[in-house]
């Protein structure tokens, strides 16, 4: 077999968190109305001020149209269809580990993310939300003893419910889009996160979700807001059983970094992407926006996509404060039919502002991998500076590579740089390696993941090496 | 340990090689010299596995072996290092996490355990130091923005972590100065033992001023037009290939 049909046949690829979650969980009935809305509201014991938002951002989705812009093939979608709803069957707020299920501790060790803090890695704080609702967040109290709010979203509606009444919304406003008008009309949970004036956040905070329920959506809702001077990073991982249907997930995720403050924000999302034939796997249409909302505030995005059946997100920073950074690393890996249109918005408000995108997109099988990109420089953004670097592999001759660079320019004294490069995995560097005694499928792993580097390198060190694997593994082939 | 014989072969439907029989045994230097477009760098990419080239006649045996039948990554196990002419860049792939992953292939083959991380470091401090390599290179990507006495260099030194049976050095001396020279044939002398053999493919005599085989072949339109010690190669630098043109055609 020469390299190309192993580069042909380079479509087998275990998803090692395929496995179901026998619990009772407890959903609504299939469906989206104002009934379910209200209770849902009721349910999570929500003062009335969420349930009048929720409701008319259902009224305002009602007359939006799904957007059609994306270099995706996405089918119709029955939003009737879809259970709006579903939690494990436990104790309401369990007070101590004792009271929660053993099945989901399980779960979630299984996933690596063990509930008891004793277990995890030093230095990680976690918030674990399995389907609609929070399971355990740990290190709340030693975290707390700072001043830092490190909660699920819905704790945070009825215990810090003037942060969330000022800044929910704030950034990603219900009118945004489809998806985040239907998030806000149904968001069920997700995690809340305050820094407090002049404090670092001691250790990296992460959330975990996992999809368990059948013909479920997840819709979660997370806010993280860094005051004055502060700084926080924070780690999202999601997976999901192998089903044969496909399933949606549609979040929102709003950051307001104030003056100096900043804001790491890290994702590897591993959502099952479908089988090999393009079956099932998730729709992941996210929005994510952070706001640099004074001076010298920094938000920095980095994301590993290697999951999901279709991708649709855009992680984005405005630049408000003068001074103020934006960032945004993305690799994402497609394979067999998964599709992605993933990239950054970089909207320059205030004078002095920076933003970098470096985006390394990868695609293998039949898959199409989209890189959509705005820098938008206003009128008074006086000397803002962008650089940009996109980057394309391709691993196979079927899989499709797309760049779409916008450019917005008001202001003369800013400077955008552009660069791009497409290329083909190199038979040349495969060969090399075969030379040396390493075989074609490590090769790749070991080149795809030199591609990434820079942005692996920006990951919280305990992760970096999970993200690596997890590249190798999503490139997996049956050629022994 | 390598026997050729009769080997014909071709590259997108133009017979290169026209017939060789070679045979290296343990502990000899072999050089194989000859005008370009002869058929020396298709003759290693044979020898390597290289895929482009087709094999329509005869068989090569490596150590009791039919090489032809056997994956490239295979033979490297095996003990075939090919030195490349252009050695390739492989961006942020450190030259430490590329030899780790190919010394534990190896040893995997070899029935022996892997290397642990200071282990490995340790045994690649001391073939650096042996090569007599500059310590920046191993800090680096794979050949990435090395200049081109660099890569030969880096080959040289992938050569010795690896201990080979049978190196073919695919004109590594061509883009060297004088000292990068010196550097690639005293790793070559340093590394050549009773139990490993050498086929030094080179345009020039220069090399083999540092390096000196056992056996001068001459390779001219895809045969083994002729063989002798290594005076041969002095007599190819004075006259040039003119003489064996002539004499082969007639």
């Amino acid at each position: 077999m020469n390299s190309e049909d192993i580069l042909n046949n380079f479509t087998q690829s275990d998803y090692k968190y395929g496995f179901t979650t026998n619990i009772e969980t407890e959903t609504f009935p299939k469906g989206l109305n104002e009934d379910i809305i209200r209770k849902l509201s009721q349910i999570k014991e929500e003062p009335d001020f969420m349930l009048q938002w929720r409701l008319e951002a259902f009224r305002y989705w009602q007359n939006m149209k799904m957007p059609n812009w994306a270099h995706l093939n996405i089918p119709p979608i029955d939003y009737q269809d879809i259970i709006y709803y579903a939690a494990p069957k436990q104790k309401k707020s369990p007070q101590s580990l004792d009271e929660i299920d053993p099945e989901l501790k399980k779960t979630f060790d299984k996933l690596g993310i063990p509930l008891e803090e004793q277990k995890q890695l030093s230095g990680v704080a976690v918030d674990a939300v399995m389907d609609s609702v929070s399971i355990k967040t740990t290190f709340k109290e030693t975290l707390a003893n700072l001043g830092i709010i490190f909660c699920s979203m819905s704790e945070a509606i009825k215990e810090h419910s003037d942060l969330v009444k000022k800044y929910l919304g704030s950034v990603v406003p219900y009118t945004d889009n489809f998806f985040a008008a239907l998030n806000s009309a149904v968001f069920s949970d997700g995690s809340f996160v305050y820094i407090p004036k002049g404090i670092r956040c001691p250790m990296e905070l992460s959330t975990y979700f996992r999809i368990n329920a059948k013909n479920t959506g997840q819709f979660e809702r997370t806010l993280i807001i860094a005051d004055e001077d502060s700084y926080v990073s924070y780690l999202e991982g999601c997976t999901a059983p192998m089903r044969d249907e496909n399933q949606l997930h549609a979040a929102v995720v709003e950051l307001i970094a104030l003056r100096n403050a900043e804001i790491k924000y890290s994702t590897v999302q591993n959502w099952y992407p479908g089988d090999k034939q393009g079956k099932g796997g998730i729709y992941n249409f996210v929005t994510k926006r952070g706001i640099c909302k004074e001076e010298n505030s920094k938000i920095s995005w980095t994301q590993v996509e290697t999951g999901s059946a279709i991708t649709w997100k855009y992680p984005s920073c405005i630049l408000k404060g003068d001074n103020s950074i934006g960032e945004f690393y993305s690799v994402a890996l497609t394979n067999h039919y998964q599709q992605a249109d993933t990239g950054t918005k970089m909207i320059h408000i205030g004078k002095n502002t920076r933003s970098r995108i470096v985006s390394k997109g990868i695609s293998a099988g039949q898959s199409q991998n989209s890189y959509r990109g705005l820098v938008k420089i206003m009128k008074n953004a006086d000397n803002a500076r962008n650089f940009t670097q996109c980057d394309s592999m391709l691993l196979s001759d079927r899989c499709g590579a797309h760049t779409f660079p916008y450019i917005e320019i008001d202001n003369q004294t800013a400077i955008a740089e552009h660069e791009a490069t497409t290329s083909r995995i190199g038979e040349d560097q495969i060969f090399y390696c075969n030379q040396r005694g390493i075989s074609t499928e490590d090769a790749i792993g070991l080149i795809v993941n030199g591609y990434a580097r820079e942005i692996l390198n920006q990951l919280p060190m305990e992760f970096a090496v999970e993200a690596q694997k997890l590249l190798q593994i999503s490139l997996e082939n049956s050629v022994g | 340990m390598l026997k050729i014989k009769n080997l014909k072969a071709q590259i997108n439907g133009k017979q290169i090689l026209k017939g060789i029989n070679l045979e290296v045994n343990a502990g000899e230097i072999h050089a194989i010299m000859g005008p370009n477009g002869s058929g020396k760098s298709t003759l290693a990419a044979v020898l390597a596995g290289r895929d482009y080239v087709e094999v329509n006649h005869g068989e090569v045996i490596f150590m009791g072996k039919n090489l032809l039948e056997i994956s490239p990554e295979e033979r490297a196990r095996m003990g075939i290092f090919l030195g490349f002419q252009y050695p390739v860049e492989i961006p942020g792939v450190s030259m430490v996490s590329f030899m780790r992953t190919a010394v534990n292939e190896i040893r995997k083959y070899r029935n022996l355990s892997p290397l642990s991380s200071s282990d490995f470091l340790k045994y690649m401090r001391e073939k650096k130091e042996l090569i007599e390599i500059d310590t920046q290179l191993t800090n680096r990507s794979v050949n990435e923005g090395f200049s081109g006495g660099e890569k030969k260099k880096n080959e040289i030194f992938q050569m010795a972590m690896l201990e080979p049976k049978l190196s073919i050095l695919d004109e590594t001396d061509s883009g060297l100065d004088i000292d990068a020279l010196k550097i690639v044939a005293n790793g070559v002398n340093k590394l050549k033992n009773s139990d490993n053999a050498y086929v030094v493919i080179t345009h020039y005599q220069r090399l083999l001023d540092y390096i000196i085989p056992d056996f001068v072949h001459v390779l001219y339109d895809g045969k083994i037009v002729k063989t002798a010690g290594k005076e041969l190669a002095l007599e190819l630098e004075k006259n040039g290939y003119d003489w064996i043109k002539k004499e082969y055609q007639n």
